[in-house]
């Protein structure tokens, strides 16, 4: 078979899994260097689900997120959303970046970071008028932070940093939220109050994704998981795809039996 | 008192010491205003660079053309941050180095280069040699037709301005344009850019824009002031202003406020400055600029009320 023909068919296929999938992925590769991150990785995420994205660090997590929205370039691979480009999908999704990428000694306050997630509905050469503050105002108070809309981002905890990020999402009032490790050094007053945010993104049919690190809590906040180191090495329901074998050949054997055993797989 | 106020504001001044003051004023500005985002993104030292590069290629301009006029030297040194570019890119793929050593390597290299040309090359009869470059020509740039501040309406005398006064105005209003109309897309990719990805801002193009503007920016001050001043701009008025304020806004009006008053200063203290200690003799104004935007950060560095940012964080 011809190059163009199986490029062609392959296409096909993903037109047809993706009618109204919120990700469709198909030999995602990415590569930084020499060295591939992400390797051929396929992924179907179905609407009004949650899904944690699990592997080992350098798994190469992190860069599917960026890699399927085109934050870092693609070395190969098709990606859809909402069966669409991203280009033409964008203002249907909300992106949070590891907290620890940005730099929160930036001159801003909690307010204008939130008020970042409204761009879209600004428009080319405006400003930020006081609808769009009232609106990042709701976000604030849905994530407890309303009262931090003044502070200067510098001055939050690790926790506050993390819910302003989430609140700019909510911002964005997007179908399709990717968060990279929200619960990552977070207190644990912010990991419920993040959980409860997103069951209720979940709840109101939007679809959720999360670089997940805990794997003890996986069972409890998602209801899918995608299992990557480099390649895809599972993904399917908790129920059935979270196992110890699948846990074993992601993390390489280097996952010790007494931690599985703790675990409430399946 | 008053009378002597009057007469040193009077046509002597606008004849000797306006032009130079408005000029330096501007070029602090043009300079301070992509700094604040240089800053901000962690690459203050590409002014500071750009400023070294564009050197040999204005010197080049110049032995081509034989004038040192406005385009011909703007385009030689666009041409030599692109020969730049392509050595950083050459140097960092062959010698496997860091991008900040191939980038140090290359800038150094050619500013020595050009500091070389100009030595070597009949530049006597132009106002274009190594002082030139390195403190411009602030005290020259007088303005031979004026009268007094009545010449300010005068269409015949305005058109004897100095050149780089006009030319340095057209920059600063489109720095200036280029900063307010792409302020969104230029704050949310300072402070997170894969976010700003993530929501279409084009980054690179707009990364890329902003070096252009800080490239035209050293460009056309660096014909008036000088290099020293140049990167003092863009480094001392917007780390001064980051540490007044915590909102981008108030930082960049606050930086716009200190490069206006290093020139003022700079200026004032240049010219009368050694005469209050019973020397003869002015120092130059560009060194005296950079000088006081130095102090001016010290101060802020002592006094500014958000000096004591780090290590405030608050534990949940």
């Amino acid at each position: 078979m011809s190059n163009a023909k199986l490029i062609a068919e392959s296409g096909k296929i993903l037109d047809v899994a993706a009618k109204d999938a919120p990700l469709t992925v198909r030999g995602l590769t990415v590569s930084y260097g020499n060295k591939p991150a992400v390797f051929s990785v396929d992924a179907s995420i179905p609407a009004g689900s949650m899904t944690a994205i699990i592997g080992p660090n350098g798994a190469g997590k992190s860069t599917f997120l960026k890699g399927a929205l085109g934050v870092v370039p693609r070395l190969s691979g098709e990606v859809r959303i909402f069966g669409k480009l991203f280009s033409e999908t964008r203002d249907r999704v909300a992106y949070v970046p590891q907290r620890a990428s940005v730099d929160w000694d930036f001159p801003a306050r909690v307010i204008d970071v939130v008020l970042m997630g409204l761009y879209g509905s600004v428009g080319l050469f405006r400003l930020w008028r006081s609808r769009h503050r009232e609106q990042a105002m709701e976000c604030l108070e849905r994530v407890g932070m309303a009262d931090f809309a003044d502070r200067q981002i510098g001055q939050l905890s690790g926790g506050q940093q993390q819910r302003v990020f989430l609140a700019r999402a909510l911002a964005q009032n997007a179908e399709f939220y990717l968060l990279d490790e929200p619960f990552a050094g977070v207190d644990a007053a912010t990991e419920r109050a993040i959980v409860t945010v997103l069951k209720d993104l979940k709840s109101e049919g939007r679809t959720v994704v999360c670089v997940h690190h805990d794997l003890s809590t996986v069972a409890e906040y998602f209801d899918r998981v995608l299992l990557i180191n480099v390649r895809r090495i599972a993904e399917g329901p908790v129920e059935t795809t979270f196992t110890a074998e699948n846990l074993q050949e992601t993390y390489g054997g280097r996952l010790a039996t007494t931690h599985i055993d703790e675990l409430h797989l399946a | 008192m008053i009378d002597d106020l009057i007469t040193a504001m009077g046509a002597e001044f606008v004849q000797l010491s306006l032009t130079p003051i408005v000029i330096g004023i501007l070029a602090a500005i043009a300079c301070a205003l992509p700094g604040n985002f240089l800053l901000l993104r962690r690459q203050a030292l590409i002014g500071d660079a750009i400023s070294h590069v564009v050197l040999p290629g204005i010197v080049a301009a110049f032995l081509i053309t034989g004038t040192i006029s406005a385009v011909p030297m703007m385009l030689g040194a666009g041409a030599a941050a692109i020969v730049a570019v392509g050595m950083i890119e050459i140097i960092k793929r062959l010698g496997r180095v860091e991008p900040g050593a191939a980038m140090g390597l290359v800038f150094t290299t050619l500013f020595a280069a050009g500091v070389l040309f100009l030595e070597i090359t009949d530049t006597s009869s132009v106002h274009i040699d190594v002082q030139h470059a390195l403190l411009g020509n602030l005290e020259s740039l007088i303005w031979f037709d004026a009268q007094g501040w009545g010449s300010l309406l005068d269409p015949v005398a305005l058109s004897t301005l100095p050149p780089q006064l006009p030319r340095l105005a057209i920059v600063l209003v489109g720095i200036g344009l280029f900063i307010l109309l792409f302020w969104k897309e230029l704050k949310i990719s300072t402070f997170d850019v894969s976010f700003a990805e993530a929501i279409g801002i084009r980054t690179k193009i707009l990364s890329f824009a902003l070096v252009v503007a800080t490239a035209i920016a050293a460009v056309a001050a660096f014909d008036a002031v000088g290099s020293i001043i140049v990167i003092a701009m863009f480094v001392c008025p917007p780390a001064s202003a980051r540490l007044m304020t915590n909102q981008l806004g108030r930082q960049v009006g606050w930086s716009v406020v200190f490069a206006t008053i290093s020139a003022i200063l700079g200026y004032v203290f240049a010219g009368y400055g050694p005469g209050w200690f019973g020397s003869p003799y002015a120092v130059s104004a560009a060194g005296m600029i950079a000088s006081i935007s130095g102090v001016i950060l010290i101060l802020t560095c002592l006094f500014g009320p958000q000096r004591k940012r780090t290590g405030q964080q608050a534990e949940a």
